[in-house]
C-alpha cells in the first residue's frame, strides 16, 4: 500500500521520536525532586531504580507518556460520562459551547464577508476594525465579556460561545471576502452580458465559487473556536470542561490531569478539523470536483 | 434605421479612449462600420489594433467615449438588456460547478424561463453543437474543444439574433479548429444568424467570412473592409482555390498597409 509508505511510516517515526524525547526529558526534569526525596528518605537507589522512580511520581514536573495515557484512558473509557471526573463529559460540555460559537462565528463572517463585497463603505471602513479585534489577546477579553453578560442576566452556555464567536469569525469573514470575490472576470463579464441583477450574480457566481474557501476558513475558524472556548472557562469559574480540567489541575499540581486534558483537547480539535474536512470534499464531490 | 434590411450594428466614428498610468490608449478611433442582418463578419488584425474592444463595445462591456454606435437599433446598453446577443469568449468560462446542461441553463434561468422551456431549448442547442450525450457532464470532463462548442451553445441558449465571437477557438489546435470552423458555418447557414467574429487567423476569417473587417493599431481603426466573393456553401477544400487564396492575399495586404508588423 503506497499509503502504508507515503503516510504511517513518517507519521509513527515522528511520534516514536517525540515520545523518546519526550521520556528522556521526563527523566531530566523530574530527577531533581526524586533526589531531593531519595535523599530525605536516606535513599541511594541504583541507576535504573532511579529512573523507574522519575516516572512514577504522583505530581511529576514532566509526567512520562504512559502515565498521561492511563491517566487519560481511565477518565475516558473507565468513568461514567456524567461524572465530572470524566474527559468525556468535560470534553463535551467544551464541545457545545465550541459549535455554537462555531455557528455564531461562521454566520458573523460571512455576513460581514458579504457586507465588504458588496458596499463600498463597509470595505474601506471596516476591515481595519476587525483586523484590530483579533490583535487584543483573548485573555483580556472573555473575563469582560463574561462579567458584562453576567451582569446583563446572560450567563451559562451563551457568553462562552461569544468568545468561540469572536475567534472564529475573522478567519472566515477574511477568507469569505476572497471567495465572493474570486470569480474571474470573463464570469462575471458573462454574467453582465445576460443582464443578471447583482443578487442572481451573487447567487449563481460569487455563493457558488466562494465554497472551497469557506470550507478552508472554517477549518482554521472550528480550531480557533475550541480555543475561545477553552478560554472563555479559565475566567468563568466554570466547573466543567476542558479549560476548567486545566485550570483545576493547576490549582492542585495535577500535572497529569493536566497533561491528558490536554490530550483531549486535541483530540477534540482534530476531529472537529477532520469533520470540516469531509464536510468539505463532500460538497466539493456534489459541485463537480474533479477527484484529486 | 430604414430600409428592407435594418442594421444590426451601425457605428459612426466611433472611438474609445482607455486612460491609464502611462496616459490615455487610443484603442478605437473614428470606426465607421455596419452590420446587416444574416452577416457573417470577421475582425481581423494584430495584437492591440481594439478588435476585441470593437466587439465589447457592441456587448456594452465597455463604453465608447466618442462617435455613436447602435445595435438592432439601440443603444449596446438597451441591446444588452433586451439580451439581444450571445457573447462566446476567447476561454469557454464554463462555471466548473454546474454540469454541461446546467451551464447551457444559465441564461435561461436568469431569464427567468420555465423548467419545461429551458430543458427544451437545452436539447435544442446541445444538438446544434453535437453534444447531446454530454448533458450531465462536468467541464473538466470534456476536452478543449467540446468546451468551446458548450460555450457556444450557451450564448445559443437564448435565441439572440446576433452572435458576438471573441478569438473563440484561439487556443485550440488546428485540427479541432478546422472541425469547428466547419460546425460553425453550418450552424450559422441554419440559425441564419448575425455573426461578429474576432480572430487573428487570415485563413480562419477567409474561410468564415461574409465580409472581413481589417484592422490595424495604434490607434485601433479599421483599415480595410473585404466583401468575400466565396459561395455560401463552403467545403473545408476550399481553402485551395485561387479565389480564396486571392482574398486571404488581399486580406494580408491589408494587414501590411496598417503598418501593424513595423513596430
Amino acid at each position: 500500500m503506497d499509503s502504508f509508505r507515503d503516510k504511517i511510516v513518517p507519521v509513527t517515526s515522528i511520534l516514536l521520536g517525540v515520545v523518546v524525547v519526550w521520556y528522556v526529558m521526563a527523566v531530566i526534569l523530574n530527577a531533581p525532586f526524586q533526589r531531593d526525596l531519595d535523599r530525605r528518605a536516606n535513599q541511594t537507589p541504583g541507576i535504573v531504580e532511579f529512573i523507574g522512580k522519575t516516572l512514577a511520581q504522583p505530581k511529576p514536573t514532566l509526567p512520562a507518556p504512559h502515565q498521561v495515557a492511563v491517566n487519560f484512558f481511565e477518565n475516558t473509557f473507565l468513568r461514567s460520562i456524567t461524572s465530572n471526573r470524566s474527559l468525556v463529559y468535560n470534553a463535551w460540555v467544551t464541545l457545545s459551547s465550541t459549535l455554537l460559537g462555531f455557528a455564531f462565528g461562521t454566520a458573523l463572517g460571512i455576513v460581514i464577508a458579504v457586507g465588504i463585497v458588496h458596499v463600498a463603505t463597509l470595505d474601506r471602513s471596516l476591515m481595519p476594525w476587525i483586523i484590530a479585534s483579533q490583535t487584543i489577546p483573548i485573555l483580556a477579553v472573555a473575563p469582560m465579556i463574561i462579567v458584562v453578560l453576567a451582569a446583563i442576566g446572560i450567563t451559562g452556555l451563551i457568553p462562552k460561545a461569544l468568545i468561540s464567536t469572536y475567534l472564529s469569525f475573522f478567519p472566515v469573514a477574511v477568507g469569505m471576502v476572497k471567495g465572493l470575490r474570486s470569480p474571474e472576470l470573463t464570469h462575471l463579464d458573462l454574467m453582465h452580458t445576460y443582464n443578471a441583477s447583482a443578487s442572481q450574480t451573487f447567487c449563481k457566481l460569487r455563493v457558488p465559487a466562494s465554497v472551497p474557501f469557506l470550507f478552508t476558513s472554517m477549518k482554521v475558524a472550528v480550531a480557533a473556536s475550541l480555543v475561545g472556548a477553552i478560554v472563555g472557562e479559565l475566567p468563568t469559574g466554570a466547573v466543567a470542561g476542558i479549560g476548567a480540567k486545566l485550570l483545576a489541575g493547576a490549582y492542585y499540581s495535577q500535572t497529569i490531569d493536566i497533561w491528558s486534558a490536554l490530550v483531549a483537547g486535541s483530540v477534540v480539535a482534530a476531529l472537529l478539523v477532520m469533520v470540516v474536512g469531509i464536510a468539505g470534499r463532500l460538497v466539493d464531490r456534489a459541485m463537480g470536483g474533479r477527484p484529486a | 434605421m430604414t430600409g428592407v434590411s435594418p442594421a444590426v450594428v451601425s457605428a459612426s466614428k466611433l472611438g474609445l479612449t482607455f486612460q491609464t498610468n502611462d496616459g490615455p490608449v487610443q484603442a478605437l478611433s473614428n470606426v465607421d462600420l455596419t452590420i446587416g442582418k444574416g452577416e457573417f463578419v470577421s475582425f481581423i488584425g494584430p495584437s492591440g489594433c481594439g478588435k476585441t474592444t470593437l466587439l465589447r463595445v457592441i456587448a456594452d462591456l465597455e463604453k465608447p467615449t466618442s462617435g455613436s454606435i447602435s445595435v438592432n437599433g439601440m443603444t449596446p446598453e438597451q441591446a444588452r438588456q433586451s439580451r439581444a446577443y450571445g457573447y462566446v469568449f476567447q476561454a469557454a468560462a464554463l462555471y466548473p460547478w454546474r454540469t454541461i446542461e446546467r451551464n447551457v441553463a444559465l441564461p435561461l434561468e436568469i431569464m427567468g424561463l420555465s423548467r419545461a422551456e429551458q430543458a427544451a431549448r437545452i436539447k435544442r442547442t446541445l444538438d446544434l453543437v453535437n453534444l447531446s450525450g454530454f448533458e450531465k457532464k462536468y467541464p473538466w470532463q470534456l476536452s478543449g474543444g467540446m468546451q468551446q462548442r458548450a460555450s457556444i451553445a450557451r450564448a445559443l441558449a437564448f435565441d439572440a439574433d446576433l452572435l458576438l465571437m471573441d478569438e473563440p477557438f484561439g487556443a485550440l489546435d488546428e485540427i479541432v479548429r478546422d472541425h469547428l470552423n466547419e460546425q460553425l458555418l453550418e450552424l450559422w447557414e441554419r440559425t441564419n444568424k448575425t455573426i461578429c467574429f474576432v480572430t487573428h487567423s487570415i485563413p480562419e476569417a477567409v474561410y468564415l467570412s461574409t465580409r472581413i473587417v481589417v484592422m490595424s493599431p495604434r490607434p485601433g481603426r479599421v483599415s480595410d473592409v473585404i466583401e468575400s466573393t466565396l459561395p455560401k456553401k463552403r467545403p473545408l477544400d476550399i481553402r485551395e482555390t485561387p479565389e480564396f487564396l486571392a482574398i486571404a492575399a488581399r486580406v494580408r495586404d491589408g494587414l501590411r498597409a496598417g503598418h501593424s508588423y513595423d513596430d
